[in-house]
Parts: C-alpha cells; structure tokens; sequence
C-alpha cells in the first residue's frame, strides 16, 4: 500500500481514484490479516516476561518433555487426517463428477444439488448429528450394521483410541466430498465433446476414455484440489472441538493442530494458556504450509503446465 | 439423437444406482435428525428410522428451545455478522478488483499479488495477534469484532475472482462511457452491473464459511448477548447433551436457515462454487 502514491510521478494528475477504490480494501486486509500474521510470528519469539527469546520457544516446543510430545502427536494426526482426505474424499468427489458429467444423464442437476448439502452446513451441526448416530445409546449404527448382518463389526468407534481419528476424519470426509465434486465436475465440463466423441467411435471404452483423456486433461484441478484440502487441513479445529471437545480425545488421539493450538494459547483444564507458545505453534503451521504451498508451486504445478493448452 | 438410446442402457442403469446410493448416504443423516426431533422420546430410541406418525409426533423439544435457548436471538446474530461482512467484502473487495483489472499502474501487479497472498494462508493462524489488536481496541465481545475479521480474510479471493469477471467486461462499453462524460465511479457501477454473476459467485464462497464458522466466535465475542448460531447450538449441545429432544430439535433449527437458503438458491451456489473455481 506505501507503494500507491509514488505512481503520480509519472502521471501528472494525482490518482485520487486509485486510492479511493483501492484504500479500503487494502487497509483491513493490512490490519486484521497480515500484520496480525507477521505480529504472531514476533510473539513467538518473545519470553513470556516480554524479552526477546529467538528461537528458544520453537526448540521447546520441538524438544521439551511435555510440548513435544503433544507437537509431534498432532503433526502425525494431521497427516493421518489430510491422508483419509486424499484417499476417500476427493476419489469419491472424483468418481461421483465423472458420473454426473454423462451429458446425457437424467436428473443431474437433482443429484449434484442434493450431494453437496451436507457441504453448506456448519461442521459443529454435522459433528453432532454424526455423534448421535455412532453413538450406542441411540443405536443407530449398529442397527444398521445388524439389518445387513454385520452387527458384530460395531463398536463405540469415537471412544476407541485406534478408531476416533479416523472416525472423525470420515465425518469431514463425508460432509466435504461435495467439494472435490464440483471442482471436478467444472474441469471435465471444460473438455470438448468432440474429444471424447471421437474416442468413443475409435472404440474406447468409458475406463480408457477416463484414464487417457479425462485424468490428464483435468490433471490441473487434481493439484488445486490437493493443495486445497492439504491448506484446510490446518483450519480443522471446529469438527474435534465439538465432538471430541477440547481435549481431543481419548488420550489426544483425534488432537490436530488446529486444537493443539487452541489449548497451547488458551489453556485447558489444569494446564494454563501461553499466547506466545501459542504463537510458536501457529508459526509452526505457518511453516508447514509454506513447505507444503511451495512444494505444489515447484512441484506438482510445473510438472503439470505442458497439460494446459 | 443419442439420447434415447443411452437412457436405457445398463451403463446408465449402473450410474443411476450409484448416484441414489450416494445421494441417500449424503442425505440420510439430516433427515434422521430433522425426522426425530419431531418424536417423542420412547419413539426416538424404539423406531429411529421410523417417521413421526400422529400417536409419536411431539414438539416438546422445541419447548425447550423456546424456554431455553434463545434461538431466535442466535439467527438475528449470525444474520447481522454474515450480512455485514458479506456486503463489505463485497463492496470493498469489487472496488479492489476493478481498480486491478482496470488500470494499468505501477504497483498494480505488486499489490494484486498481496492481496492474494491471503488466499493460501489462513487467517487464524494469526490468532493471538488478532485478539490482542480486538481487546487493545475494546472491540471484545462485539459484533463489530467478527465483521472486521471476516472482511479481512474474506477480501483476498473476492478480488482474486472478481478481477477475473471484471477483465471480461468488454473495455468498448468503458470507453463509450467515458466519452460520454461517465466519471470513474459512474464506470464502476456499470461494469459491477454487468459482472453480477461474479458478484453472486463471490458472494455465496464468501457467506458459506462466516455463517459456519466456529473459531472466531469462540474466541473474539463468545458472550451471551453476541453469540452467533454455529456458536450457541455448540454451546447449547454440550449443555443440552442427555435430553434427546431438545438436541434433535437444535440441530434441526440450526440445520434450517443454511438448507433453506441452499436449496431456494441452489442454482446460483452450485454455478457460483464451480465458475468461481474456474477463474
């Protein structure tokens, strides 16, 4: 923004409209979004008392006996978490978009609004709902599982430590699939009829259409997607937070980042609030981010441009 | 041509029952609850996938939201949070767009790129900045809060897509104008008409998460009085946790609005979320 009055310089008459169109927009922006964001990577760098620190906060949040530990465990959640999405939600997405893009198909429109309901939902209403039917008071699940006779599989999944995460992370799957649908479907609308036209007369079959023209051709929107659900991995705190609660349980197996940060900058139960570990933890996940968002840039995203025509 | 050929071919077949399936997976557990908060408690657990018949129906969970919770207090909230971040990320964010897309200066491309740096990184992780900045302002607890949090992380991709819409306008339209004596605001208002589409695409990936969102409320304004919905069904939830109808009843107002919204408007989410992803 300190850049917008130097343009006059070449340009007799001073650019009022410029900054009348551009100053609002730019000066919030600045304000509540990217000092706040450079601010928090200063508090991470300060003692507790105030003092400059340096590094000291990140090496105890990596290092020490009790943050480590807790660190390194939500890291590994967030993978686990940002893995399920990958391998079920957006083949799902996937899948159902290849099906809805049969130009020919009845009732399209009906499924693709109806798919993606669940995705405009808040995340603490589908948590709930998703609670209530594993649970085994209400019984729900389980009557289903006998009614097609695999009543013995169930268990209370959300209070198993070897289950909860990846329950919860279902639960996201199931309510977001919707997402990667659209963005799919968008992509192969994008491909001329006469391509896959073509193919068909020559014989090919609709798995060979799929995985010769359609996968490549849409190739671009499978690297948006992932990087899409690898940055909305770091906002996951809503869904654990209201089904499992703060604490993340049992035994912080379902704790991602999102509520590691929580409870590190707010305190929880016995344990008090620190906002510059607080900090240290969200300049963490900035890194994460940046490694991941960098990676796609250099990457994914070159190897992809010669499919773009 | 092909047309009635193809409808009857066990390929179609075959793509109808999958679809049903899904869409029976994606739909089953709204219904279940919105189906149950209507029953009375020994229906709820003896027959949930059975119907409110005229002997189970009851209302008696709403009775309890209505003594117990304010819900209408909570949708006038989130109303009034989501509508006022939604009109100025809106406003601020085409006017944004249309200077970039515009005219041609010279911190033009550098400040096209800061603003969408904000689209990758997410606005909570300067968290414990930002509430500082709100407790330093006396702005704890307010609607105004969440607003000004909202409009700052929403502002990146509104300019990011619309600056797309806008490059679309033919510049023949602009230059008739200008001709004509229409000053630069005048221009703005006829190209943001012309870009409504971009507008609603804009508007709808902007209104989704803020409606949704649990985080900012919890932590900037989670107070009684400025509670948004997402915030006290969550609340409420916990409290409310043994009484079955009173839960099933909240979800289901809380489930509501958004679905009504959604499905009124479907059309114009479903095309704002996929042409807003392909600019």
């Amino acid at each position: 923004m300190a850049s917008l009055p130097r343009s006059p310089r070449r340009r007799p008459p001073i650019p009022w409209h410029l900054a009348v169109f551009l100053g609002p927009a730019v000066l919030l922006y600045s304000a509540f979004m990217v000092f706040p964001l450079l601010d928090s990577l200063r508090l991470s760098m300060l003692a507790p008392d105030g003092g400059f620190a340096g590094l000291e906060n990140y090496q105890r949040l990596l290092t020490d006996g009790n943050l480590a530990p807790r660190f390194w465990g939500a890291v590994q959640n967030n993978l686990v978490f940002f893995g399920i999405h990958m391998l079920v939600q957006n083949p799902i997405g996937l899948l159902l978009a290849v099906l809805l893009s049969t130009r020919v198909l009845r009732g399209r429109a009906v499924y693709r609004t109806l798919i993606f309901a669940p995705t405009v939902l808040s995340v603490v209403i589908i948590g709930f709902i998703w609670k209530l039917i594993l649970s085994p008071l209400w019984g729900v699940a389980e009557g289903g599982l006998d009614a097609i006779g695999l009543g013995s599989l169930f268990e209370p999944w959300l209070g198993l430590q070897g289950s909860a995460l990846i329950t919860v992370s279902l639960m996201s799957v199931w309510q977001f699939v919707g997402i990667p649908m659209l963005l799919f479907s968008a992509a192969l609308l994008a491909i001329p009829d006469e391509i896959i036209e073509a193919a068909r007369v020559d014989g090919a079959g609709p798995l060979r259409i799929f995985s010769r023209i359609q996968l490549p051709m849409i190739a671009p929107t499978v690297g948006i997607v992932a990087i899409l659900t690898f940055v909305g991995n770091f906002n996951a705190f809503d869904l654990v937070y209201s089904v499992q609660g703060g604490l993340a349980g049992p035994e912080f197996s379902t704790d991602l980042l999102g509520t590691l940060f929580y409870r590190t900058f707010f305190g929880f139960q016995l344990q008090s609030g620190s906002p510059t570990l607080g900090a240290t933890v969200a300049g963490m996940m900035f890194l994460m981010i940046l490694f991941g968002v960098c990676l796609f840039l250099f990457g994914v995203q070159r190897r992809l441009v010669r499919y773009e025509a | 041509m092909a047309q009635l050929r193809r409808a009857v071919t066990p390929t179609a077949v075959g793509k109808h029952a999958l679809l049903l399936g899904y869409t029976f997976i994606a739909l089953f557990p709204i219904a279940l609850v919105v189906m149950n908060s209507f029953k009375a408690r020994n229906a709820i657990f003896g027959d949930p996938v059975a119907p409110p018949m005229t002997d189970t129906f009851t209302l008696v969970g709403y009775e309890t939201l209505a003594r117990r919770g304010d819900f209408a207090g909570l949708i006038i909230n989130s109303t009034i949070v989501t509508g006022a971040s939604l009109v100025l990320v809106l406003l601020l964010g085409a006017m944004a767009a249309f200077a970039l897309a515009r005219y041609r200066f010279r911190a033009s491309r550098m400040l096209g790129l800061y603003l969408a740096i904000g689209i990758m990184i997410p606005i909570r992780l300067g968290t414990v900045s930002i509430l500082q900045l709100i407790v330093g302002m006396g702005l704890a607890n307010t609607h105004l809060a969440l607003i000004l949090v909202y409009t700052a992380a929403g502002l990146p991709l509104a300019v990011f897509v619309l600056q797309a819409f806008f490059a679309e306008v033919p510049r023949e339209l602009e230059d008739a104008a200008r001709v004509d004596g229409a000053g630069h605001f005048r221009i703005f208002g006829m190209v943001l008409q012309l870009a409504r589409p971009g507008l609603a695409a804009v508007g709808i990936l902007t209104m989704i998460p803020i409606w949704n969102d649990l985080w900012w409320p919890l932590i900037l304004a989670p107070g009684r009085a400025t509670a948004t919905l997402t915030l006290g069904t969550q609340q409420f939830l916990g409290q409310f946790v043994s009484d079955w109808n009173a839960v099933l009843a909240a979800l289901t107002i809380a489930i509501v609005p958004m679905l009504a919204l959604y499905l009124v408007f479907n059309r114009q989410f479903i095309r704002g979320l996929m042409g807003g992803a392909l600019k």
